[in-house]
């Protein structure tokens, strides 16, 4: 396993490869709180591409900012970071990173072949509209990585589910591809029943959702 | 300044109204270092100004005076990214709140009263809903916002999703670690700056451009951070903020521009009037545009300390 430096704005960010081999890429994004995993998860293997995964902002190998400001969009701009190092990609997220990796797949559409989403943490974010409001005043003291601020910012970021599936409809329209999503995912917030219910958002399982993005050009 | 200045430079520089700040200080907000600028008696109540977007404090230099010589402490702050405050690895609605606190916090015990044009009227709405505690009174400068996505709000308010859209605004985050924005004259940064401020005269821009611009050895650049960048889209829209609005607890006194221009936000009166809570008040300046205290500062001056009086 390598890793390498990335700059996104002012944020230095650490990309893992994770496993070699030959062909498309796959692209592992990970839960709320969480790294990268120190080996590429059993159920990724049969997967003949290399298989790398990045750390997002606050977390893992990669900076911490100062003072929080966290959003998901801001994370999708870490994936993006990632994209541009490894070329075209199938993207596997878990939780925060499944969400990313919708927001990705509508923002990159000729670069994302395929985006696969799983359970993890992270998965529901702060739900479909604003909760109470609160200033989030983490404790300056918790030792992270994970940055504090980022478990406290992004476990309440709304995503409505019309917002959503604007970025599906968009991969749809815009990526060539039939079907830009697999969820393969048994937590169903509101943003994801919306997404799974729309033509291009294929509920299947891990195995398959792998098998057919290999196949795709 | 950071290099010696031209005749020309030093009458800019120079307003006939503005009055720099009579103390400045700094407040640290988790590393990040905010600047805070304060007018009048120290001792005095205080009134926290909250500037807008792609502003700085130093656009309160005509209203705040104003303020002072009334009998209050006016306090304002540089929000992150803007002015002289640091610029952050982030930006969010959520950090700028938080940074808000940290300059409240600062201030005092006592509650403060709150003035919030444009952004800064909508960071306070929520600055009041979540540390109600904190605030005596409101007064909302043109930062209402109805239908119109307002432009000076970045990143993630807006729920347009066009591709080109998203697209730039990742093709502008990888570009941002090395921006550095271009060189111009005084007067150049004036004259641009008037683009999005077409009701605003050139010698009041040029006095901005004086303080929020530095003077490198090549020329003069506007201090807000390269990374920011105007419009943007996300999950945010109007209605969230417009619905809240009825639940405010502290007195409220909303003052709407009525001239369409580029930052506007194009909120009217009766847009506002069916989410105010009771006892609020909100009005229209006839013939004025979003920039309501730089306008008419002596005006908005006025009808704030009424408000304000009336609380006493």
């Amino acid at each position: 396993m390598s890793a390498v430096r990335l700059r996104h704005s002012r944020t230095l960010l650490t990309l893992h490869r994770l496993r070699d081999g030959s062909g498309r890429p796959l692209l592992l994004l990970h839960g709320l709180g969480e790294r990268t995993p120190e080996a590429a998860p059993s159920e990724l293997l049969s997967w003949s591409g290399p298989i790398f995964g990045l750390d997002f902002t606050g977390h893992g190998a990669s900076s911490v900012p100062r003072g929080g400001g966290y959003t998901a969009e801001g994370l999708m701009g870490d994936a993006d970071t990632a994209l541009r190092q490894i070329g075209r990609a199938t993207v596997v997220g878990r939780g925060l990173g499944a969400y990313v990796a919708l927001l990705l797949a509508g923002a990159r559409p000729a670069d994302v072949r395929g985006a696969i989403l799983r359970d993890g943490l992270g998965l529901a974010g702060g739900g479909p509209s604003p909760g109470t409001p609160q200033i989030p005043f983490p404790n300056p003291a918790a030792s992270g990585p994970p940055d504090p601020f980022a478990l406290a910012e992004l476990s309440n970021d709304v995503r409505p589910p019309d917002y959503a599936t604007a970025f599906l409809r968009q991969a749809i329209e815009l990526s060539g591809l039939e079907r830009p999503l697999s969820v393969c995912c048994a937590e169903r917030p509101e943003w994801l029943a919306a997404v799974a219910g729309e033509p291009g958002a294929l509920e299947t399982h891990v195995d398959e959702a792998l098998r057919h993005y290999a196949a795709v050009s | 300044m950071d290099a010696a200045l031209t005749a020309e430079e030093a009458t800019a520089a120079r307003h006939p109204c503005a009055r720099r700040p009579d103390r400045q200080r700094f407040v640290s907000c988790h590393g990040l270092r905010l600047a805070v600028c304060e007018w009048g008696d120290p001792g005095a109540p205080a009134i926290l100004l909250a500037h807008g977007g792609f502003d700085f404090a130093g656009t309160f230099d005509v209203f705040a005076p104003l303020l002072a010589s009334a009998g209050y402490r006016v306090v304002s702050w540089d929000q992150r990214g803007h002015g002289d405050s640091d610029h952050a690895e982030l930006y969010s609605w959520e950090a700028d709140v938080r940074d808000m606190l940290a300059v409240v916090d600062s201030i005092g015990p006592e509650p403060v009263v709150l003035v919030g044009h444009s952004k800064g009227g909508a960071i306070s709405t929520h600055l009041i809903q979540a540390a109600p505690h904190r605030v005596r009174a409101f007064v909302n400068l043109d930062g209402i916002p109805s239908h119109k996505p307002p432009p000076d709000v970045a990143d993630h308010e807006r729920t347009r999703l066009l591709a080109r859209e998203l697209s730039g605004w990742l093709d502008h985050r990888q570009a941002a670690a090395t921006k550095v924005r271009k060189p111009d004259t005084l007067d150049g940064l004036a004259r641009r700056r008037q683009r999005m401020n077409p009701r605003l005269p050139l010698e009041w821009l040029r006095y901005l451009a004086s303080i929020g611009a530095r003077k490198d050895p090549d020329g003069w650049r506007w201090k807000i951070d390269p990374a920011l960048r105007p419009g943007g889209f996300g999950p945010w829209r109007a209605v969230w903020s417009m619905s809240r609005f009825a639940s405010l607890p502290v007195p409220l006194l909303g003052i709407l521009a009525t001239e369409s221009e580029p930052m506007g936000w194009d909120t009217r009166a009766d847009d506002v009037r069916p989410y105010l809570p009771p006892r609020a008040r909100v009005m229209e300046l006839p013939g004025v545009g979003h920039f309501v205290h730089i306008e008419r500062p002596k005006e908005v001056a006025e009808l704030t300390q009424g408000f304000l009086a009336e609380l006493r």
